[in-house]
């Protein structure tokens, strides 16, 4: 085990260099420089300010300074935000970019596992039909238009919730729904169908032949199995709620990292940027990792370590 | 010996897209403590069916049990609700299936699938059940059971799972057993094994058992009565021995005829021909008409009466009847058409 994690770290640091050059590369690569717009400073000042962030060196120090930057996870200050450095930008918008995406991806395991395991109970039932119909709504919809039909809808003509921040609970309701939607659908059905599935197998109806009573059968012996897929795509789904996040941010005004992130890209703000990708980029590996572990937590079939193996 | 298990006139339906299929129809049996009654015959024949139907396992809402009574220890089974089936699944009737390899749930350990039957029905302690568990897997076999409760499924093999899947039913101490082909998926020297496990048991705990299956060397092995079934009926019926020395329907005949023996050398193997009926329009008369050497006129027509030859034996079959000679009504059937 010891082993396997230490394997998978180098891999983890391996994948996250390779994304923090390539974020380099591509940085350097578009057109403009931070400075570009401000047509008041003249030239010496703007030297100078080339100087201070290090921007006169060749391309090769740069790289350099940056990877040294990374590795001691300081990464100076933002050229458009003289006031702070990365560093408080990311301990300013991570907390709140990470309840979001934590209550939302809560709220859409939950919803979409007893969506679909309610719906494979009853299969080609009423709740069946309706509950795949929420699914495909919810797949079909993108989040951001859904958010804007949420606004629309329950904020401003209903009135039942804030038209957007991140201050009180009632200001989460709306941001957690539109981004947790799709995340849920995709759930929903894949829970179904392996819930069908399971729900055929021999170890069920064995299950039934001992007696249990019908809750038991379903959650400890059918769902426990039926989850295997739902872990399996749970790292895509980490990516896609870290990614939605954005937009939603960006929609309801929400003060998290997913601003800072845009925003540095269009003002190229160089220090932002990769500051924010190598720690979205870290915050992703380590979700795969444990996505990892949970598989070997759910079915003691996959084995993490080579010794046992056979 | 006491009766513990009387089916009569059982009848299992199964509706589907197709068209109602008539997969048991009107089976008649009855089984006493520590007696093995063996259900054989050929794939879809309703013996899984039939099995299942004891236990109320068939699937609904597709499948209903659509006449007749399954009286256990003084209860209609048939008539039973949910509820109290629960009850007595796992207690007092435990099921064995035919591949170990998929009836152990994969990510639960034995010792939980051992000992969840027995905290279900007699609350007891998480340790006696343990205890008791460990018993178990004594009985069946299994060694170092102490390591061996912590372990999965997949780190046993076929035979050792199949063992388990025995330790589980009988955990609870159940009055009938019912196998379901438990020695299909393995291969001989540990079906073997199996048989002899089940004897060892049967003499241990005087439980009863229906032995489903297809392989008639199982059965001469392991049964005290034979249940011989065709097409969702039961044709002939007798003791081990008078239906493996004195076949009487034809159709027992040509199963005996299609096993290969070691005391006949050089013989051709007799396949029985054809295949069985429809079950969405089950033949009116006799069912095995169609593939029977010896099929008359009025097999075809008329349900056969039933021909005992002794107190525990009997068949469903024409041939017996004194009115066989009669001429024009029972001829054979290819002279007539």
């Amino acid at each position: 085990m010891v082993r396997y994690i230490l394997k998978r770290f180098f891999m983890m640091i391996l994948t996250i260099w390779i994304i923090a050059t390539l974020t380099f590369v591509l940085m350097n690569a578009i057109p403009g420089s931070p400075f570009n717009e401000e047509r008041t400073s003249n030239e010496a000042v703007q030297e100078n300010l080339e100087r201070h962030f290090n921007l006169d060196e060749p391309p090769i120090v740069q790289y350099f300074i940056y990877l040294k930057s990374i590795a001691t996870l300081d990464f100076g200050p933002s050229i458009k935000k003289p006031n702070s450095t990365v560093n408080d930008l990311l301990g300013r918008g991570f907390p709140i970019s990470a309840e979001l995406g934590i209550i939302a991806i809560l709220v859409a395991l939950l919803s979409g596992i007893v969506l679909g395991v309610l719906a494979a109970l009853r299969h080609n039932g009423i709740i069946d039909y309706l509950a795949m119909t929420i699914a495909v709504l919810g797949i079909s919809i993108p989040n951001f238009v859904l958010a804007t039909l949420l606004i629309q809808q329950l904020a401003v003509n209903g009135g039942f919730f804030p038209v957007a921040t991140w201050q009180s609970p009632m200001h989460m309701v709306l941001p957690t729904l539109a981004l947790a939607t799709g995340p849920m659908a995709i759930i929903a059905r894949l829970t179904r169908s392996s819930m069908l599935e399971v729900l055929t197998q021999d170890y069920i109806k064995m299950a039934r032949a001992k007696g249990l009573a019908p809750y038991k059968v379903v959650i400890k012996h059918a769902l426990k199995n039926a989850l295997m897929p739902v872990v399996t795509i749970l790292g895509t789904l980490l990516a896609g709620i870290l990614t939605g996040t954005f937009v939603i941010e960006k929609i309801f005004a929400i003060p998290g990292m997913g601003k800072y992130f845009v925003e540095s890209i269009n003002q190229r703000d160089y220090p932002v940027i990769m500051g924010t990708t190598v720690f979205y980029s870290a915050f992703l590996v380590f979700a795969l990792f444990l996505v990892d572990i949970a598989y070997g937590l759910l079915d003691p079939r996959i084995k993490l370590h080579k010794e046992e193996g056979n | 010996m006491k009766k513990i298990l009387e089916v009569n006139d059982l009848h299992v339906t199964f509706s589907t897209y197709g068209g109602e299929i008539k997969a048991v129809r009107g089976v008649d049996f009855e089984l006493h403590e520590g007696e093995t009654l063996a259900i054989v015959g050929e794939s879809g024949c309703g013996k899984s069916v039939t099995a299942n139907s004891i236990m109320r396992l068939i699937p609904s809402p597709a499948g209903k049990i659509a006449n007749g009574e399954i009286i256990f220890k003084g209860n209609d089974l048939a008539k039973e609700s949910d509820k109290n089936m629960r009850k007595i699944r796992g207690v007092d009737i435990s099921m064995i299936f035919q591949d170990p390899m998929t009836a152990l749930n994969p990510t639960l350990t034995i010792g939980n699938q051992l000992t969840e039957g027995l905290r279900q029905h007699k609350n007891v302690s998480r340790k006696k059940a343990e205890q008791k568990a460990l018993e178990m897997l004594d009985l069946v076999g299994i060694p170092n059971p102490e390591e061996r409760l912590k372990q999965y499924p997949h780190q046993f093999s076929g035979g050792m799972r199949q063992r388990i899947v025995i330790a589980i039913a009988l955990i609870c101490e159940p009055d009938l057993l019912i196998a379901d082909e438990p020695t299909t998926a393995l291969d001989v020297t540990i079906q073997a094994q199996i048989l002899e496990l089940f004897e060892t048991i049967q003499e241990e705990t005087n439980v009863a058992i229906i032995l489903i299956t297809h392989d008639l060397g199982v059965v001469a092995k392991a049964a005290d009565r034979i249940a011989v079934m065709y097409a969702g009926k039961i044709i002939e019926s007798g003791t081990k021995y008078e239906v493996f020395y004195e076949p009487q329907h034809p159709y027992t005949q040509g199963l005996l005829n299609s096993i290969p023996r070691l005391d006949q050398k050089g013989e051709k193997l007799e396949p029985i021909d054809g295949t069985p009926p429809d079950l969405f329009s089950p033949p009116v008369g006799c069912p095995f008409t169609a593939r029977c050497p010896h099929a008359m006129f009025v097999c075809e027509k008329v349900y056969p009466l039933r021909h005992e030859p002794s107190e525990t034996h009997y068949a469903d079959c024409w041939l017996y009847d004194e009115r066989v000679h009669t001429p024009n009504l029972m001829n054979k059937k290819e002279e007539t058409t």
